[in-house]
């Protein structure tokens, strides 16, 4: 065991998949000798050399579209968008390729990779290194799509997408790449793809939550306790494919939801989180389902920390649930 | 010279330049056979589309030399990333005519079970990529599979094909960018049939060439007439043999017109006149033809015997695939994800239990997992 930041933790993943296979490689803006600009593949180059670290032109559907056809081949590549607000000249290679290859072809072709990409606001980056896009992801079959929330599961994620058979979309949560630390253990694992995680259990509402917005759950429940209300906070890590059989559990059990996204609310993935809820048990539900996320406007840059979703809001949402 | 283009058949099938190629004479002939197989399964296909038994096709009439010239070049170790307008080209690289025509009835027969639209193939037993509707996607694609290729150094190419139209798309130029920085080995070959649908070259681009836009991306362009088979052979086998030697992508223009529709869905006559009667005289399998005929290579005795042949092939693919069932219901929900997630079987679950499984032969049929 050691303690070490997600980014380390993202960057051992990758050294230990590089060792254990050729055939993975690294693509990407910056991701060679630079180490890439949050240092996730810091080294890398050292030690695997330019053919397995690539050090690619400025075009993020040209890194995603090389690493199809390198996957094509046989390779396994993990290709880094430098900040997921970039990757929208890749959608098309992403949505209209990666994802659909396999469909396409009957399982003639197929295009396992990772799309690594840091996301999400609390770094004081403007609209343009503050997104959180996972719902345009979320609404395209045959994508996987990963959010991790501590350095433990960020390793064990990456090393099981990396060896997965299906496209996976992974977005790393920027506001926690470097804090908090977390045990780690330097042997061989992987957390399973699909499976939720409850980081804390209480009976009388649930949050869901993922990536960094995990830690703000977290924060709001303890604020909740001093009131004498027990909160469950069920962090997905995987969202499509859902861990469908969690969220049902952990409703069934609280009877209350909070759903808790710091991307804008309407459309977001947290609304289709209410909506299977709504479906499937609303019986359930002692207080309708209350949404925390970002508001619908552009990310802002000087106002952001009134619009990501922090543990006061989240607390004015628990609140209205328990007294409804 | 990037606006030099290289013609070794004269209209009336003289030799203009040295003929003195590679080829045997059996190969002249196969290729010849290969252009005329091409042509009778693209006339059949449009009828059946005109007779309401097949959705949609994709004739490549008039384009038959730049797929069948440029077909000769590969081995079986090499990759193709093809454009809609290549049928000849998967007829000679071993797909047969079931398979063919399979993908355009997309029943259960279909390679890609019906997913797509007709003329949309994927041969993987070939090396030959699942095509998509997208223009331009293929050809980054078709790069990094050649910076694969260049790594494991096993002196494999990859060639992708895409239209006039398809050199204006984001991807042509992030795929040449990258392959001239790599240097891998691909063959980036456009058919300029000098048509995007309505759209016109003049209305594509202000360069005077496609080729000339090689030279940005730090690569050799080429011309050929793509209307001459042995012109455009030369061409790809001298860019083929210089990705082999690990020298490097090569763009390759080939000058041809697109004779027919656009696709069954498009009407020519709103957009252009009878230019396309010009170009019946520069028609590649002719030209071809008679070159052969001055080699003594071909007879009408030859020409008529394979003519019927190649008609009657088609025609028994098309009774042995019309007849076959669309596929299973279960069909829509695999290949999805290589394993059936829970909430696409739940999905079927459901469908089946209101439409049951379209499968009427085998109601339990077991949904894969
Ligand atoms: C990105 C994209 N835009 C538009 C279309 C619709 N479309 C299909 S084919 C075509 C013209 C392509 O022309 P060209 O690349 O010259 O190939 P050709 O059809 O002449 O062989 C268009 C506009 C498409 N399929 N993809
Ligand atoms: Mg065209």
């Amino acid at each position: 065991m050691t303690e070490i930041t997600m980014v380390q933790a993202v960057n051992h993943a990758l050294r230990d998949e590089m060792r254990a296979d050729d055939d993975v490689v690294v693509l990407g803006e910056d991701v060679g000798v630079n180490g890439g600009v949050f240092r996730c593949t810091a080294d890398l180059h050292a030690e695997f050399g330019d053919d397995r670290v690539i050090d690619t032109p400025l075009s993020e559907s040209g890194i995603i579209g090389a690493a199809i056809g390198m996957a094509l081949y046989g390779l396994r590549p993990v290709p880094e968008i430098q900040f997921s607000d970039f990757i929208w000249p890749a959608f098309d290679q992403i949505t209209s390729e990666l994802a659909k290859m396999r469909y396409r072809s009957a399982g003639q072709f197929t295009c396992p990779m990772v799309v690594r990409t840091p996301y999400g606001g609390g770094i004081r980056g403007g609209h343009y290194h503050s997104q959180s896009p996972e719902a345009y992801f979320t609404h395209t079959p045959g994508l996987v799509v990963v959010v991790p929330s501590t350095p433990y599961d960020a390793k064990g994620l990456l090393r099981a997408a990396i060896r997965s058979e299906d496209p996976v979309i992974f977005l790393e949560p920027k506001r926690i790449y470097r804090a908090p630390k977390g045990e780690v253990p330097d042997d061989d694992y992987t957390v399973e793809i699909g499976k939720a995680a409850v980081r804390r259990e209480g009976t009388d509402f649930t949050i869901t939550c993922y990536g960094a917005m995990m830690p703000v759950a977290m924060e709001a429940c303890e604020k909740a306790a001093e009131k004498g209300w027990q909160g469950e906070v069920l962090d997905l890590r995987t969202l499509l494919p859902l861990d469908e059989e969690a969220l049902l559990a952990s409703v069934t059990k609280t009877g209350r939801m909070v759903v808790l996204q710091e991307a804008p609310r309407f459309c977001g993935f947290g609304s289709e989180l209410s909506a299977i809820v709504a479906e499937k048990a609303v019986d359930v539900l002692e207080a309708p389902i209350k949404r925390v996320a970002g508001f619908d406007v552009p990310f802002p840059y000087t106002l952001e920390h009134v619009y990501m979703p922090h543990a006061d809001r989240v607390m004015h949402a628990i609140d209205e649930v328990m007294t409804y | 010279m990037t606006s030099d283009m290289l013609q070794i058949i004269s209209e009336s099938g003289k030799a203009l330049a040295d003929d003195d190629t590679d080829l045997t004479e059996d190969q002249l002939v196969a290729m010849y056979e290969a252009m005329v197989r091409t042509r009778a399964l693209d006339e059949r296909m449009i009828k059946l589309q005109r007779q309401g038994r097949i959705g949609f096709y994709v004739p490549s009439t008039g384009e038959e030399a730049a797929q069948v010239g440029s077909g000769m070049v590969f081995e079986s170790k090499d990759w193709l990333y093809p454009s809609y307008r290549v049928p000849g080209l998967f007829l000679m690289m071993g797909a047969s005519l079931d398979d063919m025509v399979a993908n355009c009835y997309g029943n259960e027969a279909d390679l890609c079970l019906g997913r797509q639209m007709p003329v949309h193939y994927a041969f993987g037993k070939l090396n030959i990529v699942s095509i998509s509707s997208p223009i331009g996607t293929h050809i980054i694609q078709a790069t990094g599979t050649a910076m694969a290729m260049r790594m494991k150094q096993n002196n494999a190419l990859t060639a992708t094909y895409f239209g006039d139209g398809g050199t204006s798309s984001n991807d042509f130029h992030s795929g040449l960018n990258f392959a001239g920085v790599d240097k891998s080995p691909v063959l980036f070959i456009c058919s300029n049939n000098q048509w995007a649908i309505s759209v016109p070259i003049e209305k594509q681009t202000a360069s005077k060439t496609i080729a000339a836009k090689a030279e940005a991306y730090g690569m050799p362009g080429v011309r050929a007439d793509g209307n001459d088979v042995l012109a455009v052979y030369q061409v790809c086998k001298q860019a083929a043999d210089r990705a082999r030697a690990g020298e490097g992508p090569t763009l390759i223009e080939l000058m041809t017109y697109r004779r027919g529709p656009h696709s069954s869905s498009d009407d020519p006559t709103r957009y252009r006149g009878n230019q396309a009667d010009e170009w019946m005289e520069r028609d590649p399998i002719l030209r071809f033809r008679k070159y052969l005929e001055r080699r003594d290579l071909w007879s009408q005795a030859s020409e008529d015997a394979l003519q019927q042949r190649e008609k009657a092939a088609v025609n028994e693919a098309i009774k042995r695939i019309e007849k076959l069932p669309p596929p299973t219901l279960d069909t829509m929900f695999t290949d999805v994800y290589a394993k059936v997630p829970p909430h696409l079987r739940a999905q079927y679950e459901e469908l089946v239990e209101n439409e049951g499984t379209g499968h009427e032969a085998d109601p339990d049929a077991a949904f894969p997992l």
